[in-house]
């Protein structure tokens, strides 16, 4: 048996070496990949165009602008003298946000009512426009705070202003709040999902489309050895693909890696045989490299988009969340940022390493199955 | 160029796809799926937090914080802690992606001081979560303190305050619910028709080299011109059926509001459907080997529509090089024009920065696809 998967081993890295373009086609598009969307990967929210009417004129009007001039979250495009000017802003893009402080304003402030800032958003973006107005309560709730203290004294036997609990946050494994440390580890995921999956599922009907299959049928070589030799070599491939791009992470943009290799070693192992089972399962199903590749994008499209890599699973409805039950990117995502950030071990992730394994057994399983069948 | 011959191409081609029924489902079927499964998928509306609570003092004071906590809708208590050691471990297995830890001198310092501090506690990996849950956790604490303030000041019979608070009035245009699929579906829109249309087309030529009837191709006396017309008029009526399923799941199952003109719609997702199959044409007659052809197709459209096309991560906050990248991911134009046409019911003219870009882009790839088949066998 090892003499036969040997040769089978044989063929296909020769298949692979003689294929001048395929150690290109492998590395370099991964790193360039990783690279960008390093970079495009972001909700942060920077930079804001904002346009600004003041009606008010007023001290505590100038004063509250320069709040919002101070910080590099928004960027001031617009002082507009009129209301249909600032309407006209978010009409044409020009402007996300859109304040508005009527006359009044300070009059409103000085006499202890409460004055009213008008914000308008365009909501096309409701994420960015959700996390600006964030920012803009916080700037509000400050100036508030300020404007009260300085009013503040004893002697006026009012209320001292910052009567109340103050919230201390705390936010663990990402101080910083830096989300390239959430998505590059999801980065690093995809892109070896796809690229595993693709390979595999072309690898075997490729074999049937050119006519090898049959050649390969007549040998004496059994169902279970073939696959392993289809298989290993993307194995192999699949686990440089990610020690690369985990190098070139943890190098490039200087994310931690506080957990232990190990971990991460046995949970990308784990991974990759879900992922060769899909392609496989993938590659039993189609007749033509066309059917092997519309189904690739079939499946690896909503596996991506369903993995948590951008998109929190909690916020999916019930029926979803169900499905992505079978999506080993799922797993694979809670494993990688767990090693990567949390610094968890065996004991907190084993069900989802559990789980991969799970799922690679049973795609394994019928996928040898089936080209067993589709032999006889 | 012959329409004759013209016809007879696209009739072969059309007959070739007819009779492979499996890929003619999945060409149909799949934009369905893959707007169901994506339509509901992408949704970054995070309610109900899960939230431990750490209460250190156990007092009525504690209890009354812990309550507006619990009565919020953005927060569900998934577990209430004893000791500090189950708080690592909580959060550690994902059980609360925030705790709220409140003191043991909690109600003391309210009393004697009228402050006091409580700490919130995150896990940070997953960052929008964070900053979405951080300003819940905010607004909760403020609802609280209006509280405390009018208490503290009855207590000590003085005025709550003699300054105004700035009240803020927000109006949201456009998306007025702040709903995130009314943003996103039009963007999966976008990248659906730009992968099936990819996957479409991207095989057609080198499926002739590996198959052998590349010779018979050649021998004939069609024209470049003709093979590229003739092989994208069948896929182009596909793309078409495709992009009227999505947009039409987009507005009547998944309830986008649409506000522009249909025409506007019809004008602008043609030309991106020239752009999408000519782009996959253009990979197929380049690369002769299918497995080639395919990965390069899966390159150039998967990740970067998803990514780069503005679809969910703005590209405005991008660095400038990746700025300047994303004008070659040509769904980002499909993106723009759709949103501002469901959302805004912009029309054409108030389109035409996007639509410039597609365009060129149309016509760069029609006139390098026209160009790119040779009837030469080496």
């Amino acid at each position: 048996m090892f003499e036969r998967l040997y040769v089978m081993l044989m063929k296909e890295f020769l298949e692979l070496k003689r294929d001048r373009w395929a150690m290109f086609r492998l590395i370099v598009p991964l790193v360039i990949q990783m690279l960008v969307f390093g970079y495009a990967a972001t909700f942060t929210v920077h930079h804001v165009p904002t346009a600004i009417l003041d009606l008010d004129q007023s001290q505590a009007s100038r004063s509250l602008i320069s709040h919002f001039v101070a910080t590099s979250r928004f960027d001031i495009v617009d002082v507009a003298k009129t209301q249909s000017a600032i309407t006209n802003d978010i009409d044409q893009d020009r402007a996300v946000i859109a304040i508005v402080i009527h006359a009044g304003f300070s009059r409103d402030m000085e006499n202890g009512r409460s004055a009213p800032l008008q914000v308008i958003v365009d909501g096309t973006n409701s994420n960015t426009a959700l996390i600006a107005l964030g920012y803009i309560s916080q700037i509000a709730a400050q100036f508030s705070l300020e404007q009260s203290s300085r009013a503040f004294s004893p002697r006026v036997g009012s209320a001292p202003p910052e009567i109340g609990i103050s919230l201390q946050t705390r936010p663990w494994f990402n101080e910083g709040l830096n989300d390239r440390w959430f998505f590059i580890p999801g980065v690093i995921g995809t892109l070896t999902l796809m690229q595993v999956v693709s390979l595999t599922a072309f690898a075997i009907v490729r074999e049937r489309e050119v006519g090898t299959l049959e050649q390969i049928m007549v040998s004496p070589i059994r169902p279970i050895e073939f696959i392993l030799g289809k298989t290993v070599p993307f194995f192999l491939i699949g686990l440089g693909d990610i020690a690369v791009v985990t190098i070139f992470g943890m190098l490039w943009f200087r994310i931690p890696f506080v957990g232990s290799p190990w971990v991460m070693l046995l949970g990308a192992s784990l991974f990759l045989l879900a992922a060769l089972g899909m392609g496989l399962l993938l590659s039993t199903f189609s007749r033509t490299q066309q059917q092997a590749f519309a189904l690739n994008f079939f499946f690896v499209n909503p596996f991506f988009i369903l993995s948590g890599f951008a998109f929190p699973i909690a916020a999916m409805p019930r029926l979803l969340q169900w499905f992505t039950v079978i999506n080993p990117l799922r797993y694979f995502l809670v494993v990688i940022r767990a090693v990567f950030l949390k610094g968890v071990g065996l004991a907190v992730l084993w069900p989802d390493l559990a789980a991969m394994a799970l799922l690679a057994l049973v795609m394994l399983t019928i996928s040898v199955l089936r080209f067993r069948k589709s032999l006889d | 160029m012959n329409v004759r011959r013209l016809f007879a191409l696209a009739f072969k081609e059309t007959l070739q796809v007819w009779r492979d029924p499996r890929s003619l489902a999945i060409a149909l079927l799949m934009p369905l799926m893959q707007m169901a499964l994506l339509g509901y998928g992408v949704s970054l509306d995070i309610k109900h937090v899960p939230l431990c609570i750490y209460d250190q003092e156990n007092s009525q004071e504690s209890h009354a914080v812990v309550e507006h906590f619990v009565s919020s809708s953005w927060f569900s208590i998934s577990r209430t802690l004893d000791r500090q050691a189950d708080l690592r471990n909580a959060i550690d297995r994902g059980e609360c992606s925030a705790a709220i830890v409140i003191p043991v001198d909690f109600s003391r310092a309210l009393a004697t001081t009228g402050t006091a501090s409580i700490q919130a506690i995150f896990d940070a990996t997953d960052v929008n979560t964070t900053n979405i849950a951080l300003g819940y956790a905010q607004g909760t604490i403020a609802q609280a303190n209006a509280q405390i303030a009018a208490q503290w000041a009855a207590a000590h019979g003085v005025r709550p305050s003699l300054v105004g608070r700035v009240d803020l009035e927000p109006s949201t245009w456009f998306n007025e619910t702040l709903d995130s699929r009314n943003f996103i579906i039009p963007g999966v829109v976008a990248v659906i028709l730009a992968l099936v249309g990819a996957q479409l087309t991207s095989l057609t030529i080198s499926r002739e080299w590996e198959r052998g009837t590349m010779e018979q191709l050649i021998s004939t006396p069609v024209t470049a011109l003709e093979v590229m017309l003739g092989k994208l008029i069948p896929y182009f009526v596909i793309g078409l059926v495709d992009a009227g399923f999505c947009l039409a799941g987009a507005v009547f199952w998944f309830g986008v509001p649409f506000r522009g003109n249909v025409g506007t719609l019809f004008v602008t997702t043609v030309l991106f459907l020239i752009v999408v199959l000519g782009i996959g044409y253009l990979i197929s007659v380049r690369i002769r080997s299918q497995l080639g052809a395919s990965q390069i197709a899966l390159l150039v459209t998967l990740l970067p529509t998803t990514l780069l096309s503005g679809y969910t991560f703005p590209i405005d906050q991008m660095p400038a090089p990746i700025r300047a990248l994303s004008l070659v991911v040509y769904p980002r134009y499909y993106v723009t024009i759709l949103r501002a046409i469901f959302l805004k019911g912009s029309s054409l003219a108030d389109l035409w920065t996007p639509l410039l870009g597609l365009t060129a882009y149309a016509l760069i790839i029609i006139w390098l696809a026209a160009r790119a088949f040779r009837k030469r066998l080496d």
